[in-house]
């Protein structure tokens, strides 16, 4: 596969160490009172989708990004690929 | 020789190649392949087949030969299963049948075929059932030893193979006409185009007909069209390459047979080579393959494709002794008889199953023209000697013949567009498969492999497509005419298509390479299996090394017309990479022996070597394991020295293989804080503190130190063999989970040489290291302790005051490349102390003599309670890993703890992987107590000892328990005891 990376151009997969599912982004508020639930869920719970799929993606033997990869599972065509970085600030991950 | 030669073709009768096969010294010319040669030698019988071992011959003259598999002796080793089709005759090349035993002509496991009524379809899934115990103990061997293909050498393999990539426009794939005429008007148009073929030879099917293309023969217009492109500099050719396989993204992976076609590899020269191509287009122009009709012995040497004896006549001037029956639903059978009558060949009959076709073109020969006709069966031991008919009146007739050319149509070679699982959809104009509709990444199909079979066409429609992708890439249009076409002859096709000529109960091959029959198909049918896919597993149908490349479809058309269905809706399977077997040598390629992956080499390595080290490989490192002297017989004795001496005096280890990661920023320290479960938040500058680190499950991920260097600057050690996965972690929690942090980290672990110098002596060693200005003194540089400062006046370096091995210890890190002198001037100063290098075996039996965890305990299945650190996991903070940790299946009563034990006999020998069961209970899994981590033969305490984790171990100290190890048949009664077995109070390393 060809990753478009956003900073680098059209880059091999190779180079890149695939993580999973971009949900793993979202790590839940530890403070809140149902958190152990929360964690268990961010941890243990995927969904499979046949089709578009949001996943993380590092440029291991690159610039040691990580990128949201936009991905069709089924034809696996790429339809974005944004650093994971930028998406963080926009999502307003905590400081 | 060339008596058995006609005058044309493409071979060079000046050049005779000497070969042999099975043994039998032989002549060809050059421009022969292996299976041409033998041909014009009058062998026909080449090998025998997987399961009956019935005598088969060759029947194509490409890469789909089913049954010409033959194995290559090469470069001192063999070389199995290679197509005498596809092999160049070289000088000397030495070629065996494979199968067969004790030779071809009399193979003794041909009995099968004499047993074959209980050797049909699903045989194996139904005999050997049971008795469960002789399936590994008899029945597989034996049918290992009866089936399979050539037998691998299995001495390590004598060539190289390299790897390459490519980048283009416009990949085509298959330099036949359509191939080359596309190729040509891209490149002409101004797009980057890669033409790959498979045949050293350009022109694919054209060198075998005998077209008149823009007035020239096929082979000569090829070659001239050939001679155009390779004068562009956006053009490239690569020839005896074959494209294997289809990637996502327009890759493609591609096999050149560099060479192959000599005796032996020139020097620097690989065998293969495998390129990935990168494209932004492709066009698959990879021809099509002739199907046979399935009838009764239809596998008989001699028997063959008529296009493929086409090809040995024209383009390998091989002179067909004897006659030649051909047997056709096409006009493909019109083409051949003439073909083969214009080279004086004797041509016995022509047999065509339509009823209604005119044969002006034979008027005046002595052809035998049997219009509604059918062959029914074949006669000959080792080769046909006669066929069977059914006339159209129904009568049966009986014809000698030395040879008979089948040809039921041709399937176009659409395996390359559904590798990305398009599936392949059914043509009622061509009676078989075309690609799907649409193709990804930009792929289209042209010529034959599109369903076009008049050369005319090809090059009208051909055109129309690459004007279409030439257009898509940005380039602007060109002019062109298209080329004339003469001595064609119109590829009309059967409407009606003859699949196989049902006859009494003999048997009809369908797939050749795993003599798959028409009732073996049936049977599967009637035993209910409808699917395709069933029907594959089952029978093997198309599962061989061939693919199916010659079976699939009337596969197929028997299945459909068993279930009633049409082959449309009986549907297909679909084909994945590769179209033709690669070596498993090819994709090594160079990553083989001591390169099968990079080889990491510590700073003093050289340092280490001229001191007669012995080394150790850890992951990608290689370490100095221990340092034996004259005298020392066994690495024991080495080892337990450089222990006594370390604990005694002074002893120096290369550590710079743990991981450094160097961290700065305003938030370094909240950030550390958070991927740390213990506190760091008021970590002074000047000191290391000792960090545990959880993975976000609440397992333990890693553990190091990290030294605080300035108010914003950390450097943070990992292990050794977590550090890309640590520093991976890292760089996800800092960009994906806390953006906002103002953190940045760099691996630094390659950037210096760092040396742990241990023992009572360590300080007096390092006061005469580092420069005068610099206090080390106890009260100002105390436990834990870290700065910048320099050593041997004026070397920039770090000094950390840690202890792995329990002592009074430091670490000095300088940069990498001073490694070597660091250790040669470090044990040069310490020489008054008698100081002692050591190697990772040393330091392994001191951090267990000390306790210390290390990644036989950090095995990812491990809590920071197990280890007996819970406390580590702060619940004042936020930390990964630190809620999970907390849930309850982890925190049961009863876990494990992390003890140490010490055999009750200290002749007895622990061994990490043993079991842990209480005194007296039954061993098996239910009893199971624990696990030993890490054992070691302890010089200090002189015994065996070892660490591991127990059962509500903290509470069992004292007990007498039993160490099994089933591997060894082991049985060691030991105690439980601390886990730190040296210094237990850290008085040692504080002093």
């Amino acid at each position: 596969m060809i990753i478009p990376h956003p900073l680098l151009g059209p880059r091999d997969s190779q180079e890149f160490v695939y993580l999973g599912d971009a949900t793993l982004m979202d790590r839940p508020d530890p403070e809140k009172p149902n958190a152990q639930k929360k964690f268990y869920e961010y941890m243990y719970l995927r969904d499979n989708p046949d089709g578009i799929h949001k996943e993380l993606w590092f440029h291991e033997q690159g610039d040691r990004s990580w990128l949201i990869v936009t991905r069709n599972t089924v034809t696996h065509e790429i339809i974005d690929a944004v650093l994971a970085n930028d998406m963080g600030f926009q999502k307003g991950n905590k400081p | 020789m060339s008596r058995n030669r006609l005058q044309s073709g493409l071979i060079d009768k000046t050049k005779e190649i000497h070969f042999s096969f099975n043994g039998r010294n032989l002549t060809g010319f050059k421009g022969d392949t292996l299976a041409s040669a033998l041909f014009a030698n009058g062998i026909f019988l080449v090998g025998r087949s997987f399961k009956y071992h019935r005598p088969r011959g060759i029947i194509s003259a490409g890469s789909e030969e089913p049954n010409g598999l033959v194995t290559i002796k090469r470069s001192g080793s063999t070389v199995p299963n290679v197509q005498a089709t596809t092999i160049e005759l070289y000088q000397g090349l030495e070629a065996f049948s494979q199968n067969c035993w004790p030779s071809v002509e009399n193979d003794f496991l041909a009995v099968n075929d004499l047993i074959a009524p209980f050797l049909t379809a699903g045989f194996y899934y139904k005999t050997f059932m049971w008795p469960k115990s002789f399936w590994e103990a008899v029945y597989e061997p034996i049918i290992r030893r009866a089936a399979g293909l050539g037998a691998l050498s299995t001495q390590s393999d004598p060539d190289e193979y390299d790897k390459g990539f490519l980048h283009c426009d416009l990949l085509v794939v298959g330099a036949g006409v359509a191939g080359l005429w596309t190729a040509w008007l891209a490149a002409k148009a101004g797009v980057n185009v890669l033409l790959v073929d498979e045949d050293f030879l350009p022109g694919g099917r054209a060198l075998s007909e005998t077209e008149i293309i823009d007035g020239m023969e096929g082979a000569e217009w090829a070659a001239s069209i050939l001679d155009k492109l390779n004068g562009l500099n956006n053009f490239r050719y690569l020839s005896r390459t074959t494209v294997y396989g289809t990637f996502d993204h327009g890759i493609f992976g591609a096999l050149e047979r560099v060479t192959d076609h000599l005796l032996t590899s020139p020097e620097g020269k690989p065998r293969q080579t495998l390129w990935r191509i990168y494209s932004k287009a492709s066009l698959i122009c990879s021809g099509a393959t002739e199907r046979l009709i399935a009838f009764a012995n239809n596998d008989r040497p001699g028997i063959i494709q008529a296009g493929a004896l086409r090809s040995y006549v024209n383009r390998w001037s091989v002179k067909a002794k004897g006659s030649v029956v051909v047997f056709s639903s096409t006009d493909d059978g019109e083409r051949t008889v003439k073909d083969l009558l214009e080279k004086g060949i004797s041509v016995r009959a022509l047999i065509d199953p339509r009823t209604d076709q005119q044969s002006d073109n034979l008027e005046g020969s002595d052809v035998e023209v049997f219009q509604g006709a059918k062959v029914v069966d074949t006669f000959g031991r080792r080769g046909i000697t006669q066929v069977k008919l059914e006339t159209s009146t129904g009568e049966y007739k009986t014809l000698d013949c030395s040879f008979l050319a089948v040809s039921g149509g041709w399937n176009p070679n659409i395996h390359l567009t559904s590798h990305h699982r398009e599936r392949p959809v059914w043509s009622e104009r061509i009676h078989s498969f075309l690609a799907a509709d649409s193709l990804p990444n930009n792929m289209t199909v042209a010529g034959a492999a599109s369903g076009d079979f008049l050369t005319s066409e090809i090059f009208k429609n051909s055109a129309k497509k690459v004007e279409k992708i030439i257009k898509s890439l940005g380039f602007s249009k060109i002019k062109y005419n298209l080329p004339t076409v003469e001595n064609s002859i119109s590829a009309k096709l059967d409407d009606d298509p003859l699949w196989y000529v049902p006859y009494g109960n003999k048997r009809a091959w369908v797939d050749f390479q795993n003599d798959v029959t028409v009732k073996d198909i049936k049977l599967s049918h009637q035993e209910g299996f409808i699917s395709v896919e069933h029907l594959k597993r089952y029978t093997t149908l198309g599962m061989a090394t061939d693919q199916g490349k010659n079976s699939n479809v009337i596969g197929l058309a028997v299945m459909a017309e068993a279930t009633g269905r049409s082959i449309e809706e009986t549907g297909t399977t679909i084909f994945r990479p590769p179209y033709n077997p690669v070596p498993i040598g090819a994709f090594a390629g160079r990553s083989r022996d001591k390169d099968f992956r990079p080889v990491r080499l510590t700073p003093s390595h050289k340092w280490a070597e001229e001191n007669g080290a012995v080394f150790i490989e850890t992951g990608q490192w290689l370490r100095a394991q221990y340092f034996p002297r004259n005298g020392e017989s066994h690495w024991r004795q080495s080892v337990d020295r450089e222990v006594l001496q370390t604990r005694s005096s002074v002893g120096i280890c290369d550590v710079s293989t743990l991981g450094k990661i160097d961290i700065q920023g305003k938030d370094s320290v909240e950030f550390i804080n958070r991927v740390y479960s213990n506190g760091f938040a008021k970590l002074p500058v000047g000191k290391t503190r000792y960090g545990l680190m959880l993975r976000e499950d609440g397992m333990v991920m890693d553990d190091g130190t990290t030294a605080r260097l300035g108010e914003n600057h950390f450097v943070m050690t990992t292990t050794t063999a977590n550090a890309v996965g640590v520093f991976r972690h890292l760089e996800f929690c800092r960009q994906c989970l806390w953006p906002h942090l103002d953190v940045h980290l760099i691996s630094t672990t390659e950037s210096w040489a760092q040396f742990a110098i241990a023992g009572p002596n360590s300080r007096k060693l390092l006061s005469k290291v580092v420069d005068k200005e610099f206090d080390i003194s106890n009260d100002s540089f105390p436990f834990m302790a870290c700065r910048e400062l320099t050593v041997f006046s004026g070397c920039r370096a770090r000094l950390f005051r840690i202890s792995f091995s329990g002592e009074l210890a430091y670490e000095v890190a300088v940069p990498s490349r001073f490694g070597y002198s660091m250790m040669s001037n470090l044990l040069a100063v310490g020489k008054e102390f008698d100081a002692v290098p050591y190697g990772t075996e040393a330091l392994g039996v001191m951090r267990i003599e000390k306790g210390h965890a290390a990644g036989n305990e950090l095995n990812g299945q491990t809590t920071a309670r197990d280890l007996g650190m819970g406390a580590l996991v702060s619940t004042k903070k936020d930390s990964i890993g630190a809620v999970l940790s907390r849930r309850e299946g982890l925190n049961l009563d009863g876990g494990y703890s992390l003890v140490g034990f010490k055999p009750v006999n200290r002749e007895d020998t622990l061994a990490a992987g043993s079991h842990i069961f209480s005194e007296g209970a039954k061993v098996n899994a239910k009893f199971d107590q624990g696990y030993l981590t890490s054992a070691a033969y302890s010089p200090i305490l002189e015994s065996s000892i070892a660490i591991g984790f127990l059962k509500r171990g903290n509470e069992r100290k004292g007990e007498q328990v039993r160490i099994i190890n089933l591997l060894a048949n082991s049985n060691i009664k030991a105690e439980v005891v601390s886990a730190h077995f040296v210094d237990p109070e850290g008085e040692k390393l504080r002093g």
